[in-house]
């Protein structure tokens, strides 16, 4: 996208956009780097103060998984004239929220008028820099740990048809809404190597990157890897989101998956998770403690495969 | 009965083709601009017993539905 394009070079953006990490880094001492990424997206749900929540929830985890600390926010948001005041509050409510959940200041922002409405953040955090949690980091013998469970992405669709009960989409509501903050001060305090969130590009796409940004293979062992069951049977009903395909074509050529595994199950693999959770890749020695503490706190911490040495295909789902 | 769905994104074709099928009707024209669309409405209709034929027609889709 960017080709021709004239950039400054700058030995200190230690992780800039060619690498498609989470976020970009900047150096400012040995002890010090700036974190940055920016995210927002149209409502998922129609009550406006979750989505505000959602929105701040899934902007912030770009920070949480390159193993950082965020600290400073702005809104970035486009309303429409039919939306009244209280919508639009309602929305920076949620959105408030959430940053005083994870101790973030937001110090302003910026609104523009646009027909679809969204609402997302710009984030500034910190991180050591040789403690930064790279996408492209794994290391070979690496367990890999999931701390959201899949199917979002289908069941949000499906949704839209009536097909999911109250009870489920409370679930959803509040996993979407879950800070990846309680799983990031966690996982710091362990050997990990490296971490990405799982967002648009579903399980495969971002495990793919850290695959194919590592050198190494990683192997997800799917009997282990969590979802919502009702995903399952949503999407051989034919509620997969477009993404899902997309994500599908992309990765496929790279993905070799266990034969016999159910087309749904396939299809959560792809499915673009909004605000999901994080991909850690961990020592193995220490993995089932990390995860065992990580059960304390957050609802879902699996232990969902591990890293090999490059083999034939990056990823391998047994 | 004939439903034409293109222009529209998931899951709003089978959510089209679904209520369609609240009718007495046994068969469908429908008509999908997407690939998504495609393999969502084809899904759906063989999940509730129906057959599915499809063509492409250019950018678009044309998909026969029926019962066998």
């Amino acid at each position: 996208m960017l080709e021709g394009i004239p950039t400054r070079y700058d030995e200190r953006l230690i992780v800039g956009y060619d690498t498609s990490d989470d976020a970009s880094v900047y150096v400012l001492n040995e002890e010090l780097a700036l974190v940055q990424t920016v995210d927002f997206f149209p409502p998922i749900v129609d009550d406006p103060f979750l989505f505000g929540q959602i929105a701040a929830a899934n902007a912030l985890s770009d920070v949480y998984a390159m193993g950082g600390e965020a600290k400073l926010a702005m809104n970035v948001m486009c309303i429409n004239s039919q939306m009244g005041q209280e919508v639009v509050r309602a929305i920076l409510q949620g959105g408030y929220d959430k940053a005083y959940e994870a101790g973030v200041l937001i110090t302003g922002g910026h609104t523009i008028e646009d027909k679809e409405p969204k609402y997302g953040l710009s984030v500034t955090g910190f991180v050591h820099p040789r403690k930064l949690l790279r996408n492209s980091s794994a290391k070979e013998g690496d367990v890999l740990l999931l701390t959201k469970p899949l199917g979002v992405g289908i069941l949000m669709t499906a949704a839209r048809g009536d097909l999911v009960d109250e009870a489920l989409l409370r679930t959803l509501y509040s996993e979407m809404a879950q800070l990846n903050k309680t799983a990031r001060d966690m996982m710091v305090r362990y050997d990990v190597h490296g971490c990405t969130d799982v967002t648009g590009f579903g399980l495969l796409g971002h495990a793919l990157e850290m695959a194919r940004g590592s050198g190494l293979t990683l192997h997800l062992e799917s009997e282990h890897i969590p979802y919502h069951a009702e995903a399952c049977d949503m999407a051989e009903m034919g509620f997969v989101p477009a993404g899902a395909y997309r994500n599908r074509a992309y990765t496929q050529d790279d993905v070799v998956i266990r034969e016999g595994t159910r087309q749904g199950l396939m299809d959560i693999l792809y499915d673009p998770q909004t605000s999901g959770g994080l991909l850690i890749a961990v020592s193995e020695d220490v993995a089932p403690q990390l995860a065992a503490e990580l059960q304390q706190v957050i609802s879902c911490a699996e232990i969902i495969g591990y890293v090999t040495r490059r083999e034939e295909k990056a990823l391998i789902v047994e | 009965m004939m439903l034409d769905a293109r222009g529209y994104s998931c899951p709003e074709p089978v959510i089209m083709l679904k209520k369609a099928m609240e009718s007495p009707e046994t068969e469908y024209e429908m008509m999908v601009d997407n690939r998504a669309s495609l393999e969502n409405v084809t899904r759906f209709a063989k999940h509730n017993g129906y057959e599915v034929e499809a063509k492409q027609k250019g950018d678009d889709y044309a998909l026969r539905i029926f019962r066998k």
